[in-house]
């Protein structure tokens, strides 16, 4: 009913009917084109600094950099990162990357594979793609790897390898489409630094809600 | 919320006053304009954006119906639902329909303007559901049963006593005026608000066409939170929000954070594609788009339609005069500021508020930092005239035009009057230049000196320009 009420609306506003053929050839062909709009230089850039770009624009946004020169050292990386913040528990996705890794670094931190709940200190995801444009990391949603593990813990530690670092927002969108087609996963994030709040006399604090310490650990692979 | 828009000029009065909302606005001023100059600073091609942002929502408004139903259609494919609610009261009985459904007690909520428009939180705490407001600023305002007083920055009436004041009250915690501890207390009371939910209700700053997303832009995670724990997930949002692909979302994105906050971009960009799929371990297993038009497809294809464009992301209010010496809630209703000025009347109709495109200088600030480049001061002109010919502005002003109108129309004596009235006006200046009590004018001589007209009028000058040429 209120469908009908709407699109009539619309179409008396328009001064037409119902779109004819042609009108929505015209917008199935924009759909499919999934044209780029203006793509800003600063994101065009060879790869090499693009890296740079990323690197400068995320410690902009207050996220934290760990540089590793191979997958290999993420265990120990995380392990002395815990124990300097004195963290005994990890809460990690379960991707097949993590999962082979030899995590004996650890030592007395636990390292669990669940969702996050309230109360959780830190927890370990991969990311899809790191966006040097404003030092963006992409992640999405999978059974190995839920959502909540990007939201609830204090601390977010996420790994980006240095391959998947784009330089627009656009060249993201198309490894997604590559990798997912038409249907999307439930949730992409894009997640810039930690979570942060102005609403208290327009000044900011770091923590709202979200996590109030996102390191990234950039492995130069 | 009450429409108070009748009483701008009381209210106004009463906020120029108002010590502690000065000092608040006061965060205002040095806060939003400087930093969205800076942003924009960055980004050369910050303005080649802003026309090609206006030329492709021109193009969604052409093809409006094809848009939304691609959208809907990419909806229900993903497993979830759009609800068309042509009305307030269509769309605040379709939430609580949902939320009956599942049977749900508690409510979380990230920030929408939208569900304030409907009035949505007082009808489901009628309704026996009570909806928790999650964003910091929200969660502070409906502690103190209060609305917001800007779209993004709701809470900034506000000073840190009041704040303080609030949690005390609520937390029973120790009283602190640290912004960083009032923070950590919201924090720890939200979490397991968040957990314990039934349902979770976002808005959306825009809705993908091509993949049947909606996406929300905030900063502090409290949105993600909310459409990530419960078992539903409903979206309210508006019809004019429906952008073609990602990419055109990407557009958006890129000048909606400048904008508003200045940031190169918001810390949370989150899309939400239907209801978690098999084998994810969390996520909503139902997800509802609820799609508000409450006089949206009124304004397509009329005098309005170039608002339709809006992004809403409060940059022409952050750089309005009138904003900011008197805040948003002396606007009366949920949209303060220009943007406010030009939808209020639509909303709730010109006989209700009619003062706002009045509350203007017109100095068009807000079409020059418009990211669609809506031109603001043309449809508050629309609403003026509207109301004129409505007989429904005062009478003072009603004869004051119909006044000059008499004079503008016959040329000679208009000259006769302004000649005279520019030599009575330095009559009275004297040498100094400047009048500092009219007749008729206190509004104006009471607070500032009026300028005497300092030479020639413009007939006189043109004269003796084409005088000296011939």
């Amino acid at each position: 009913m209120s469908k009908a009420e709407i699109m009539g609306n619309i179409r008396r506003g328009l001064r037409r009917g119902e779109a004819n053929e042609a009108q929505r050839a015209a917008v199935h062909n924009r759909l499919n084109a999934k044209a780029n709009n203006l793509v800003p230089k600063r994101a065009q850039l060879p790869h090499a600094e693009q890296v740079a770009l990323f690197k400068s624009m995320a410690l902009e946004a207050a996220a934290e950099i760990i540089e590793l020169s191979e997958h290999s050292e993420v265990p120990q990386a995380v392990a002395d990162w815990l124990h300097v913040n004195q963290i005994k528990e990890l809460v990690s996705a379960s991707d097949a990357v993590l999962n082979e890794m030899d995590w004996s670094p650890l030592g007395d931190i636990q390292r669990v594979e669940r969702v996050a709940q309230a109360g959780d200190m830190a927890s370990l995801t991969t990311t899809f793609a790191g966006i040097a444009e404003t030092g963006t990391l992409m992640l999405h949603s999978r059974g190995e790897s839920p959502t909540t593990l990007n939201f609830l813990p204090d601390i977010h530690l996420a790994i980006l390898h240095r391959s998947t670092i784009v330089g627009p927002y656009e060249d993201a969108w198309k490894m997604i489409r590559e990798a997912f087609g038409n249907k999307l996963p439930r949730t992409i994030n894009m997640v810039t630094g930690p979570s942060r709040s102005a609403d208290i006399e327009q000044k900011l604090q770091m923590g709202a809600h979200g996590p109030r310490t996102l390191v990234i650990l950039l492995i130069n692979d | 919320m009450q429409i108070k828009s009748p009483e701008f000029k009381e209210n106004a009065r009463i906020a120029l006053k108002d010590v502690g909302l000065q000092k608040a606005l006061g965060n205002l001023k040095a806060g939003f304009p400087e930093k969205r100059a800076i942003a924009v600073q960055r980004m050369p091609e910050f303005h080649d954006m802003r026309d090609e942002a206006r030329d492709l929502k021109n193009h969604i408004l052409e093809n409006l119906d094809i848009y939304l139903e691609q959208f809907e259609s990419k909806v229900t494919e993903n497993g979830g639902h759009v609800h068309w609610c042509r009305t307030s009261d269509d769309a605040r009985k379709t939430i609580l329909d949902i939320c009956q459904q599942v049977d749900a007690k508690t409510v979380t909520k990230g920030k929408s303007m939208v569900s304030e428009e409907i009035n949505l939180n007082e009808y489901l705490e009628e309704n026996g559901v009570q909806p928790i407001e999650t964003d910091l600023g929200e969660y502070i305002l409906q502690l103190r049963n209060d609305h917001p007083s800007h779209i993004i920055a709701p809470a900034i009436h506000l000073n840190l006593e009041d704040v303080s004041e609030a949690f005390h009250e609520h937390h029973k915690k120790p009283k602190s005026d640290d912004p960083a501890v009032l923070m950590q207390e919201a924090r720890e009371e939200l979490r397991t608000k968040f957990v314990n939910a039934d349902v979770g209700i976002t808005g959306a700053n825009f809705l993908v066409a091509e993949t049947g997303s909606t996406i929300i832009v905030t900063n502090e995670g409290n949105g993600d939170l909310t459409q990530t724990l419960p078992k539903t997930h409903i979206v309210i949002t508006s019809i004019e929000k429906v952008v073609p692909t990602l990419e055109d979302m990407t557009l958006f994105l890129r000048l909606l954070a400048r904008s508003a906050t200045g940031q190169e971009f918001t810390v949370y960009n989150t899309l939400s594609t239907g209801p978690r799929r098999e084998g994810d371990a969390d996520g909503p297993d139902n997800f509802h788009v609820v799609l508000v038009d409450n006089g949206r497809s009124d304004m397509v294809g009329g005098e309005l339609h170039d608002m339709l464009r809006c992004i809403r992301c409060s940059a022409c209010m952050n750089h309005c005069p009138v904003y900011g010496a008197v805040g948003g809630h002396a606007y009366g209703w949920v949209y303060p500021g220009p943007m406010g000025s030009v939808l209020t009347p639509q909303m709730v109709g010109i006989e209700k508020a009619g003062n706002l495109p009045n509350a203007s200088t017109f100095c068009g600030k807000c079409e020059e930092v418009c990211p669609v480049r809506i031109p603001l001061p043309k449809l508050m002109r629309h609403w003026r005239t509207n109301e004129f010919e409505k007989h429904l502005s005062p009478k003072a002003v009603r004869w004051g035009i119909a006044g000059w109108g008499f004079f503008a129309k016959r040329p000679k004596l208009y000259r006769q009057m302004s000649n005279t009235s520019n030599w009575f006006m330095r009559t009275m200046a004297g040498k100094k230049g400047r009048i500092n009590s009219l007749p008729l004018a206190g509004g104006w001589t009471d607070f500032r000196d009026m300028p005497a007209p300092s030479g020639k009028t413009f007939m006189q000058q043109w004269q003796k320009k084409q005088g000296d040429k011939s």
